[in-house]
């Protein structure tokens, strides 16, 4: 039997090839047979979640807490160095400068991403702004918000502020930056569930020690990170109760 | 434990009170009308134990309240308590984390520096294994319309 593994839609998709071969290297050192499924957006995973599917996932904030708390589901590590921050943008020609200036009736992008759209939504607030007081223009992508945004046809775009900086120089050029988060304690792990929680030692281990070797070294620059750093039950339910606050 | 104000820490012209606090503790604080405002972006995060003594506070904690974290750590939330919030709020507060809900409102908290800064707050009961263990507080920059609501609104309920 293999367990199953997915990985948080919102990935950055350069790094769809590194999930693979971080999960070949996973079945070597532990052992065990794992199989790499990705969904096609955040419904399919869901969906998969809720049919206790899943035993090993690369999770974000916002599911965090209905995996620990619904699906009994443990944190393993996090990337180190990397934590969820959002961004919300203008086109550089908008004479708005602060967050609070934007008026209700505004046309806002944003991707299906959960957690990035919370951090925005709480950015927008200092505005009266809500779901309520504008009009959504749900996007696939942060490029497409980008291009929302550059042609005019959103007024405000919320991005992952990873995607914001991705983007390229010339489209950078053409919006502005109004508010960056600065939370820092808002990030994905990487948590065992429902079938696989005798192996979380073992796990942790093998990921905490991939920056000894070589191989591991390897793999880790694939998926674009640095290390795995460990995250103990009281960390990961500290985050959970700090996205409780949030999501209101 | 905690202390009165002290009167060397206060910037610029200031008013002085006593509080009375939960527990039967009073405390003099002075207050001026110089308003930080709130940083963008950025969340103001503190834990307390079941009694409400602060057992963490983040960077941007530490910064508003001008505080350091080891004046913080220890003592009772209350040390921040301004004088124009109406204990009713506070009443509130207490009352629906202790049903183990979720509370919301916006609070003007005092600094050491006698000045003062407008939240909007949520506190949840941190429960675990089925037991509170102490309750966590996140702020954020509260929309200026409902701080003005509140302005109106505060001194009418002492
Ligand atoms: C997690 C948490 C955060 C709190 N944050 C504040 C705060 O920022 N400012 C404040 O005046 N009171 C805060 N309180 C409420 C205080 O504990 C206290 O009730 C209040 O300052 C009034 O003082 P009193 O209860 O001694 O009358 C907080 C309470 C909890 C549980």
């Amino acid at each position: 039997m293999s367990f199953l593994f997915t990985v948080s839609p919102d990935f950055t998709p350069d790094h769809l090839s590194g999930w693979y071969i971080f999960n070949t290297w996973l079945q070597k050192q532990t052992g065990v047979a794992i199989h790499l499924e990705m969904y096609n957006g955040f419904n399919a995973q869901r969906e998969a979640i809720s049919q206790d599917k899943v035993n090993l996932i690369y999770a974000n904030p916002y599911d965090a807490a209905m995996l620990v708390r619904e699906k009994g589901f443990l944190p393993l590590a996090k990337p180190v160095g990397e934590s969820d921050e959002a961004i919300i943008a203008v086109s550089a020609s908008n004479p708005v400068s602060d967050a609070a200036e934007l008026t209700p009736g505004i046309r806002l992008a944003f991707t299906d991403d959960p957690d990035v759209k919370m951090m925005g939504m709480i950015m927008l607030e200092p505005g009266d702004l809500d779901v309520g007081n504008m009009q959504s223009m749900p996007c696939d992508a942060y490029v497409q918000v980008a291009k929302h945004l550059l042609r005019g046809e959103a007024d405000v775009g919320i991005f992952l502020a990873e995607a914001y900086d991705g983007l390229s120089e010339m489209i950078k050029k053409q919006l502005k930056i109004l508010v960056r988060s600065q939370i820092s304690v808002i990030h994905h792990s990487l948590m065992i569930g429902p079938g696989l929680l005798d192996k979380r030692e073992q796990f942790q281990q093998c990921l905490l020690g991939m920056t000894g070797d070589e191989k591991g070294r390897g793999v880790l620059e694939s998926l674009g990170f640095r290390a795995w750093e460990k995250v103990d039950d009281e960390e990961m339910e500290f985050m959970i109760d700090l996205m409780d606050t949030l999501t209101l | 434990m905690i202390n009165d104000m002290n009167p060397r820490d206060i910037v610029g012209e200031f008013r002085e009170t006593v509080l009375n606090l939960y527990g039967g503790m009073q405390r003099k604080v002075f207050y001026t009308g110089i308003e930080t405002p709130y940083p963008d972006g950025k969340l103001i995060v503190s834990t307390t134990d079941p009694t409400g003594i602060i057992t963490h506070v983040n960077q941007a904690f530490i910064d508003m309240s001008g505080y350091t974290e080891a004046e913080l750590i220890g003592a009772p939330h209350s040390i921040l308590r301004h004088p124009d919030m109406p204990s009713a709020a506070f009443k509130d507060l207490w009352d629906t984390v202790e049903r183990g809900e979720k509370w919301q409102g916006f609070v003007k908290n005092l600094r050491k520096d006698g000045g003062y800064y407008w939240v909007k707050a949520t506190v949840v009961p941190n429960i675990r294994k089925g037991v509170v263990v102490g309750y966590t507080s996140v702020r954020r920059k509260p929309s200026r319309t409902k701080v003005e609501e509140c302005i109106a609104l505060y001194p009418t309920l002492f």
